[in-house]
């Protein structure tokens, strides 16, 4: 654990974006590059991040901070393409897709929070997506899938990489296709991933140091990935050097 | 749409959260960019109860994330103090828990 190591946390304007500076040294990445992000208003969050460290440097709380060196240093090598395909092979297994038969009281719940959502999903996306209660989940049409991809497509590799990390909290890409479109907010789309767990809860009380720590922290991974996901996609940084696959 | 509720208790709850989050060393957290900037932002799209402005819509959900992000890491953050911070127990404190006390050995151990 790193001790807090510098007084100021301050931003400045580089000639690629934004830096973050730490008294009058630059931040860098784990991989050594130069830390620069494409909005200032990210670069502002990140800032505060830094800046909330109290004595010690707590780094599993700094999320956007997380995402931004995902973003630069990527180091699991995937292009944009990759990163579609990652993110469109979860719709295989959704979590409001896969449906349970019992306790009856169960399966009432899951169609009456998660219909709404799915149903959402094929209006505004115009495609055919369905529920299932088999084991080997529901069957999504190719259609579908190019559907996603094509969309997908359309935001950069900065947000790719955000939108593929919301999927991987939430295990849903429809969740996360209501976040980015602003259909649900991030406690909603928590509270539907973890629908099955909230029914146990409601049933067996709550056990503080497990449930609501993991509800603590989806609800900062997913708020801090929908977030990350504005803020590379907004028109005021679309066309940045950054941004460009 | 998603249902944010009132703007004005988004940005009252985001102020609050930025005033626990900073402060440091006599940096009044309203100096902060931060607290600048989300202070700046309300008034220039005045957010209010209106629906029919798209970027007003756009910013209170900004706004409603950000303030998600910043309550939630400080919830973790204090539940992780709470039950996860203490780290092991040495031998001592271990032996202590069912009544023994671990023997003196002043040549160490055998």
């Amino acid at each position: 654990e790193r001790k807090r190591f510098y007084q100021n946390v301050s931003i400045s304007q580089g000639e690629g974006g934004f830096e973050i500076n730490l008294d009058h040294r630059k931040l860098k990445t784990p991989q050594g590059k130069l830390f620069i992000v494409p909005s200032e208003v990210l670069a502002i969050a990140v800032a505060t991040e830094w800046d909330s460290q109290k004595d010690t440097i707590k780094f599993y709380t700094m999320h956007l901070t997380t995402l931004c060196n995902t973003a630069l240093d990527n180091p699991t090598q995937r292009n944009k393409m990759q990163l579609i395909r990652a993110a469109v092979k979860f719709l295989e297994t959704d979590t409001v897709c896969y449906r349970v038969e019992e306790p009856a009281a169960l399966a009432e719940l899951q169609r009456d929070e998660w219909d709404p959502v799915v149903a959402w999903a094929e209006k505004r996306y115009n495609v055919a997506i369905g529920s299932s209660t088999s084991i080997l989940g529901p069957n999504i049409p190719a259609s579908t899938k190019e559907t996603f991809v094509s969309h997908l497509a359309s935001y950069n590799v900065w947000a790719l990489q955000g939108i593929e990390y919301v999927i991987t909290q939430l295990k849903s890409l429809i969740l996360s296709m209501g976040l980015i479109d602003r259909h649900i907010t991030v406690e909603k789309a928590v509270l539907l991933s973890r629908l099955e767990e909230e029914y146990q809860i409601q049933r067996w009380g709550s056990v503080e140091w497990a449930h609501d720590y993991d509800l603590c922290e989806l609800r900062a991974r997913t708020a801090a990935g929908t977030l990350f996901v504005h803020l590379c996609s907004e028109s005021s940084t679309v066309k940045h050097k950054l941004l460009q696959d | 749409m998603a249902a944010l509720g009132s703007p004005l208790r988004t940005l009252r709850g985001l102020l609050r959260e930025l005033r626990y989050a900073g402060g440091r060393a006599g940096r009044p957290y309203r100096d902060t960019p931060a607290y600048q900037h989300v202070v700046a932002a309300f008034r220039a799209h005045r957010v209010t109860s209106e629906k029919l402005c798209r970027a007003q819509q756009e910013l209170h959900f900004q706004a409603a994330t950000y303030l998600c992000l910043l309550r939630s890491v400080r919830e973790h953050e204090a539940l992780h103090q709470e039950y996860h911070g203490k780290g092991e127990r040495s031998p001592e404190e271990v032996a202590g828990l069912v009544g023994f006390r671990l023997p003196q050995q002043p040549g160490g151990k055998g």
